[in-house]
């Protein structure tokens, strides 16, 4: 089937990601839970794991599997 | 409980979530073109997507919200349900039973039956089974509804069907391809809007070894947490020790179950009836590219699966532990209460006279409706006596003595504590999705049985794949409008983790015996197959009719309750619901094995060996897989998942 399911997976973590991680930032004294900035740093996880499928998509876009 | 007001931060990570899933759906509509397409996936997915795909389109209510209640009333032997249940169960599916699905290039679970057996047994297991998925479904889409009614305050009914029209969106456009690459994104989004809530409870009650502890006080007094009735007691690892409990009787765990329904109940027979024969989960590795894929779908999800009780069972231990620490301020929540009975409770708390609290204890009791505490709202009064409590203060009061729990609200009371705005959105949108892939899954299996099984054999033979095509799509929404319809029903029922135990039980326990002798022994027969499978259906309606739980029995002996048994006489008494839950299957099993087997003797198949090849081990040439390397080979990688299986029993043994 044509669409290689880890661009969507990978643009929606991206995205959440980036949006939770600022909001972090920008609100940090709403963003606190057992005094971690739980936005912020699980923003960030989301993010890399984000990029992480983008890039896994990209290779897999130019080395397309052989079966 | 207040509602709990959403930010903006919270509805944009949802509506992303949703957009994304209805833009796949969308991206890959115009790829339908055949109903293959739209009901199969023509056979065309990669393996890591189909395993992912198998594990999540399991995940519905039945496992972020189930097992954190049971994690709560039963601790981590919970995760029997896993380690004893499901991994093996995949692993046998995986090496032994995907051989025969897959390369009798049957669509459907109920059509490898047709192949090996008759018109009769797929035509039997095809209504049970889109029975079953609706209900299963409508169970799910319940109890979404449900906790987003307490949560944010939503309506009841717009909650079901906003998030029904969702799933109807995308599966319309995408069939099961959308629903199967959803489930993937739907994976991610559950594993990583739950893995900070439980991080964060953990780090709550002070590491794994603090709530260990904990929970110690828990077992030997569950009542003070209204778990079970006063004066019940256990052996301190009661909730912390998987096996210990279990083999110390049906009387040594707070699920009341024995090793032997343990093991045989829920191991062998509801957990390979379910893995190995439902279509839910078959479908999903059905729709992989090939032999090889196919056979490693199960076994690529049992690697998650497996760690899987760590996301959804620690949730509810936590919760238990919280309860234990007075400074944590938490209680699993109560029964759910309406705002006019908590106003008339508080209403008779203030008005009670100090020194006749039995009479105070009394009118609370009518207010609310259900159990009380009377000790907590005797010092109520007296408190309120002695200094004028707030109305707020009160209503807490009483809200912390109603004595009995809403198990299903645990994992959604932690979110609530732990997630400040963004994680909370997440989070939620992590639950959504958990109801959208089971709910899709159920739809997806239901309009392939419906389509091929039922409509196809016996309604509308021979008719154009176009005609076909539209039909799964009307099947589509037909099933989505009867999902919601059982979801009304199962809003009269409380529990619904026990209440999908039932239906499994009475439809998949027999089936298993079917499948284990239909593969496994050429000479089972046509007729043998469908007088057992019926007699299994009817020995688990039997069974069911004659027993019942100590707590469905007033002071008399009568039944309470006609849905948890005994309604024609109560032959046996189990000390739980899920005690008798394992016996009812363990003994469908049997009887339709044994129906099965003496039938099958005393009638005559009406196939050849020519027609069973492929369908029957002995008949089938043994897959040689030299080709692929080690690592993929089913036999080689089950083995290995079997060992990191009893290692992880082992250490929490």
């Amino acid at each position: 089937m044509g669409l290689d399911i880890r661009w969507p997976i990978g643009l929606m973590f991206t995205l959440i990601g980036a949006l939770l991680a600022v909001f972090g930032l920008v609100k940090g004294a709403e963003s606190v839970s057992l005094g971690i900035n739980i936005n912020l740093v699980w923003g960030l996880v989301l993010l890399v794991f984000g990029v992480l499928m983008l890039i896994g998509a990209n290779h897999g876009k130019k080395n397309p599997p052989s079966a | 409980m207040q509602a709990i007001q959403l930010q903006w931060i919270d509805y944009t990570i949802l509506v992303a979530y949703v957009a994304f899933v209805i833009g796949i759906g969308w991206a890959l509509a115009r790829y339908m073109k055949t109903s293959s397409d739209f009901l199969t996936s023509a056979r065309s997915i990669p393996t890591w997507v189909t395993g992912l795909a198998f594990i999540s389109a399991n995940l519905g209510a039945l496992e972020l919200v189930g097992m954190a209640a049971s994690g709560a009333k039963y601790g981590i032997a919970t995760a029997h349900f896993y380690w004893v249940g499901a991994i093996p169960a995949m692993i046998f599916l995986a090496v032994f039973m995907m051989p025969f699905y897959y390369g009798s290039k049957a669509r459907s679970v109920p059509e490898y039956l047709k192949m090996r057996f008759d018109e009769r047994v797929r035509a039997l297991n095809s209504v049970a089974f889109a029975v079953m998925t609706i209900f299963a479904s409508g169970i799910s889409m319940n109890a979404l509804a449900k906790l987003l009614h307490s949560l944010l305050g939503w309506d009841y009914n717009v909650a079901l069907w906003i998030s029904s029209g969702v799933v109807l969106l995308y599966v319309l456009k995408g069939g099961l391809t959308s629903a199967i690459y959803t489930e993937v994104l739907q994976f991610f989004m559950i594993v990583l809007g739950f893995a900070p809530v439980v991080y964060l409870g953990l780090k709550d009650v002070g590491g794994w070894h603090a709530m260990n502890h904990s929970l110690q006080s828990v077992a030997v007094n569950p009542a003070a947490l209204y778990l079970k009735d006063a004066g019940t007691t256990y052996a301190p690892n009661a909730w912390t020790s998987a096996w210990q409990p279990v083999l110390g009787g049906a009387s040594a765990n707070p699920m009341g179950v024995d090793w032997f329904a343990m093991i045989f109940g829920l191991g062998f027979v509801l957990s390979f009836g379910y893995w190995c024969t439902n279509f839910l989960v078959v479908q999903r590795a059905m729709a992989a590219k090939n032999m090889t894929a196919a056979r490693n779908t199960p076994l690529v999800a049992a690697v998650p699966k497996m760690f899987f009780p760590f996301l959804v069972i620690v949730p509810g231990m936590i919760a238990a532990a919280l309860c234990t620490m007075p400074d944590k301020n938490y209680r699993i929540p109560p029964a759910l209460v309406s705002e006019a009975a908590y106003a008339k409770a508080v209403d008779a708390v203030k008005t009670a006279d100090a020194t006749k609290p039995d009479a105070a204890v009394a009118a609370v009791h009518d207010a609310v409706g259900k159990n009380i505490d009377g000790v907590k709202i005797a010092s109520l009064v007296a408190a309120n006596a002695a200094s004028k409590l707030t109305d707020e203060q009160i209503k807490q009061g009483i809200y912390n003595s109603v004595a009995e729990n809403d198990y299903d609200g645990v994992i959604l009371s932690l979110v609530k504590k732990y997630c400040p705005p963004g994680l909370l959105g997440l989070a939620l949108t992590a639950l959504l999705a958990s109801f959208m892939s089971g709910m899709a899954g159920n739809v997806t299996a239901f309009n392939t049985v419906f389509t091929y099984d039922l409509y196809q054999a016996y309604f509308a033979k021979g008719k154009s794949d176009h005609h076909y095509f539209i039909t799964g799509k009307v099947i589509t929404v037909v099933g989505i409008l009867l999902s919601i319809g059982a979801a009304y029903f199962a809003s009269m029922y409380n529990n619904c983790m026990d209440i999908i135990q039932l239906v499994f039980g009475f439809v998949n326990a027999p089936l298993f015996a079917t499948f284990l002798l239909g593969m496994f022994w050429k000479r089972t027969t046509g007729t043998g197959a469908f007088i057992g499978l019926f007699g299994g259906i009817a020995c688990s309606a039997l069974f069911h009719a004659l027993t019942s739980v100590g707590s469905n029995l007033d002071a008399a002996g009568h039944v309470i309750n006609s849905m948890k048994g005994g309604y024609l006489h109560v032959a046996h008494v189990f000390p739980s619901e899920m005690a008798q839950n394992f016996w009812l299957a363990a003994f469908a099993f049997i009887a339709c094995f044994s129906f099965t087997l003496v039938i099958s003797l005393a009638t005559k198949s009406q196939k050849t060996d020519a027609d069973l090849k492929g369908l029957v081990y002995s008949l089938t040439p043994k897959i040689v897989d030299n080709n692929v390397p080690v690592y993929q080979k089913p036999a080689v990688v089950g083995i290995v998942l079997l060992i990191v299986c009893v290692i992880l029993n082992l250490i929490f043994w």
